[in-house]
């Protein structure tokens, strides 16, 4: 990852007051603090201000159209798999206003923007979810057209990460190459040990160093570190994805099997809107009842919309086999031709929150197995 | 009264029958006529009989249909190198469209009675004339299909504030 | 904080800039010209076959082509066909409103990789818009080139755009203009028929073109193969692809098509590498 330095790594281990300093220390220092809390039935992404705030004893179940928080025994603050949604909605949020003009004479004038709001620390960013940063730290940064807004809360940005201790129903980033393991992109890592309540804790860049130095912590022995490499060992999930198989997607594009996954799909673009890596906008103008001020906004959009592809006339998919192959083949295959990797970190999401239980795995398993087509 | 060697010439300048063996050739010519229009004379008038197919040498020719109460629609154009006609091998030999003279036209003109026996007779005549023929008409059908498209969309009708640009 | 926080911030490429309409020429019933010069001052460089999101205030911004002269900086120019509701806001403008301008965006007609060749433009309808940037620059550069031809086909003659310059061009000794329209009733003396017939008939050595293809999807595959039938190489065609954008510049995801965004490896893409996807429905 560019811009992470790597000092030379020396576990350290803290407690939850430890972790609670980090959250208050963080937040001192000017960070608006985001992780995982329970609300609505699932764990997202929001504001905290204390460990408090942390999902205690929640896990989750996951699998194809179906997601349950269920309680665990071992009080973990960091016992479920992928939140509901990523960190997308922080890094690139789903509405943006892009600018607010005032009419004036014969043109308008672009009123100043608002000021920049504080940089964010995430806490509890898990593997794949930090490959999707990465993927986007390609899609939103161009050379000739870098994506300023995403730049700048990306380049401010803390991010703790938390190695997963088991995996979902529904993940499958071993396949991807994404993880379990946390490699790098991070400024701290933490790998949470539930039975003894307390976390092994690596910094990854001076920031993340010199956060730690400020802590309470004790340095970790052979044995905090085995006992840290032995969660993530058993955090390997058991789907796969042949990321051969999905590579070669494009050219299948007139395969039977995008027939039969029409027939199920709802074309409802939840797969989208979870997905960590779908980066697609729209961008829509809205002005006041005099018509004197008006704003752009970015909002997301989604290709299984059949406005997403229409051009003076008419929309070229009409069809949900044409918008489901779009979303599929893009982000499996074409991905790599236009970002050198997939756009496919293996979280899963798109298959728990997929309201008839698709799953991408499946399908690029079906796809690959025959030629059947028109 | 051209003689068959500058007929032969005159056939020989035309891409239409380009490659065609000396002796079928021969029975082509035999069949051929040099022929001129003046502007807006007809070469076919669609619905009479059509025992003619033109070679265009030069000038260009206007298929079109006339529509009562509005000027005639020209559906397509044919110039030097084209060839106008079909209906002379289809029964009852009738022609689809009116061909008008848009030019001064100079034309080879082919007897559709004359070859047609010709082609009865001679198989392999049948069979090099056939042969160009059915990509004409397959070009012919193919133009008509692109033009039913209206590729370039019918004008917006919009209602403008009498504004002139 | 990590090293790129110190990087400067880059310019927003979601910002328009104001440009002044300076004048506006009606074309045909639906199809006008604008020539805008940036408020600021300063002028406008781009190459044949970009386009511009074009900004109207309060109603949105859509792509449109520069339809001017390279070689000419100063002023920028637009030709557009009002289908829609922003084409139709931009039409209701006058000289002296403003217009909020982003670009230039995407790939162009590679003019200079022609020289030695014949170049044949072939256009259909408002095609011939970004197209003229090109024709421009390759008279500019006329003893480059082999023939000049320009193949136009347009709906009928009433839909001929650019219709004095393409007078022009025909009387010039260097360039060979043809002329179809698909109907017509009454006086015309010129081709009927569809575009793809004067590839068949324009004069140019289809071994040593090269050509630059711009109109409706379907004209474009017709026209493709009607070269191919001429004998032109592939890899010698050049066409320009339309697909729904927001960004322009590979952003907003409208416009993937296949491995490419329209927008930014497109518009203009060489034939031989887009035939497979003109092939299939609805990618």
């Amino acid at each position: 990852m560019p811009g992470f330095d790597s000092p030379a790594a020396a576990a350290v281990v803290l407690d939850k007051g430890g972790l609670d300093g980090l959250i208050a220390g963080l937040g001192a220092g000017g960070f608006r603090v985001i992780g995982p809390t329970v609300s609505g039935d699932a764990v997202v992404y929001d504001d905290i201000t204390s460990v408090k705030d942390l999902p205690a004893g929640w896990g989750d179940e996951q699998q194809g159209g179906r997601y349950r928080l269920v309680k665990r025994q071992d009080g973990a603050l960091f016992g479920y798999t992928a939140g509901a949604q990523g960190w997308k909605r922080h890094l690139y949020p789903p509405r943006q206003t892009l600018f607010t003009a005032r009419r004036k004479d014969k043109g308008y004038e672009v009123l100043p923007p608002p000021p920049a709001p504080p940089p964010m620390a995430f806490i509890g960013v898990r593997a794949c979810e930090l490959a999707a940063m990465a993927v986007h730290d390609r899609v939103f940064g161009d050379k000739t057209a870098p994506e300023p807004g995403y730049q700048r809360r990306r380049a401010a940005a803390f991010v703790v990460a938390v190695e997963c201790g088991q995996a979902g129903g529904t993940c499958f980033c071993a396949s991807m190459g994404t993880g379990p393991e946390v490699t790098a992109g991070f400024d701290i890592k933490l790998v949470e040990l539930p039975a003894r309540g307390v976390f092994v804790a690596t910094a990854g860049s001076s920031a993340g160093a010199d956060m730690l130095a400020r802590l309470k912590v004790a340095a970790a022995t052979e044995a905090d570190k085995a006992e840290a490499a032995r969660r993530v060992a058993g955090a390997r999930p058991a789907k796969i994805m042949d990321t051969a198989q999905a590579r070669g997607l494009q050219a299948k594009a007139e395969h039977s099997r995008w027939d039969e996954v029409a027939k199920r799909c709802l074309t409802c673009g939840n797969c989208t809107m979870v997905c960590p890596t779908c980066f697609c906008s729209s961008v829509e103008d809205s002005t006041d009842l005099k018509g004197e001020t008006s704003e752009r906004t970015r909002t997301w959009d989604s290709c299984f919309s059949i406005d997403f592809s229409y051009i003076h006339g008419g929309a070229v998919r009409t069809q949900a086999r044409s918008r489901y192959r779009q979303w599929i083949t893009h982000k499996l295959s074409a991905w790599h031709d236009q970002f050198g990797g997939s756009g496919c970190v293996g979280c899963g999401r798109c298959i728990t929150w997929c309201p008839v239980g698709i799953d991408i795995t499946e399908e690029v398993a079906a796809i690959a197995a025959s030629d059947q087509g028109r | 009264m051209v003689q068959p060697e500058n007929l032969g010439r005159i056939l020989d300048e035309h891409p239409f029958f380009a490659g065609i063996p000396g002796d079928l050739r021969a029975l082509l010519i035999g069949c051929a006529a040099n022929e001129r229009f003046d502007i807006g004379q007809f070469l076919a008038r669609e619905g009479l009989p059509s025992d003619k197919f033109y070679l265009i040498r030069a000038g260009q020719v206007a298929i079109e249909v006339d529509v009562p109460g509005k000027k005639p629609i020209i559906l397509e154009t044919a110039a030097e190198g084209e060839v106008i006609g079909w209906s002379w091998i289809v029964p009852p030999y009738r022609a689809s469209f009116d061909a008008r003279a848009q030019t001064l036209v100079r034309a080879l003109s082919f007897d559709g009675a004359c070859l047609r026996k010709k082609m009865e007779a001679d198989h392999s005549l049948g069979y090099e004339v056939m042969r160009r023929f059915v990509p004409m008409m397959g070009h012919r059908l193919q133009t008509a299909r692109m033009q039913m498209l209206d590729l370039y969309g019918p004008a917006v009708v919009k209602a403008r504030k009498g504004k002139a640009g | 904080m990590n090293a790129h926080a110190r990087n400067p911030a880059p310019a927003d490429p979601m910002m328009p800039h104001p440009f002044r309409i300076e004048r506006v020429r009606r074309e045909l019933s639906d199809t006008f010209t604008m020539e805008m010069v940036p408020q600021s001052g300063g002028g406008f460089r781009f190459r044949p076959g970009q386009f511009n999101m074009l900004y109207v205030f309060g109603v949105g911004e859509i792509p449109i082509s520069i339809s001017g002269d390279p070689g000419d900086g100063a002023v920028l120019v637009h030709t557009t066909r009002a289908v829609g509701a922003v084409s139709q806001a931009l039409d209701n403008l006058k000289a002296g409103d403003i217009v909020g301008v982003r670009g230039p965006f995407g790939s162009y007609w590679p003019v200079e990789q022609a020289f030695g060749h014949d170049l044949v433009f072939v256009a259909g309808g408002v095609g011939l818009a970004p197209l003229r940037p090109a024709i421009y620059q390759a008279m500019a550069n006329r003893e480059r080139f082999g023939k000049v031809v320009v193949l136009y086909g347009a709906r009928t003659p009433a839909d001929i755009l650019f219709r004095k310059e393409l007078e022009k061009w025909r009387g010039r000794f260097d360039m060979n203009v043809m002329v179809t329209v698909d109907r017509v009733a009454g006086k015309w003396n010129s081709d009927v028929g569809v575009v793809t017939n004067l590839v068949a008939k324009g004069g140019f050595d289809p071994l040593h073109a090269t050509a630059f293809v711009c109109g409706p999807e379907v004209m474009m595959r017709y026209v493709a193969l009607a070269l191919e039938k001429r004998g032109v190489a592939l890899s010698s065609v050049w066409l320009s692809m339309e697909r729904n954008m927001k960004c322009g510049c590979g952003l907003c995801g409208h416009c993937q098509w296949g491995s490419d965004f329209v927008c930014k490896d497109g518009p203009v893409f060489r034939y031989d590498q887009i035939a497979d996807r003109l092939s299939v429905r609805e990618l």
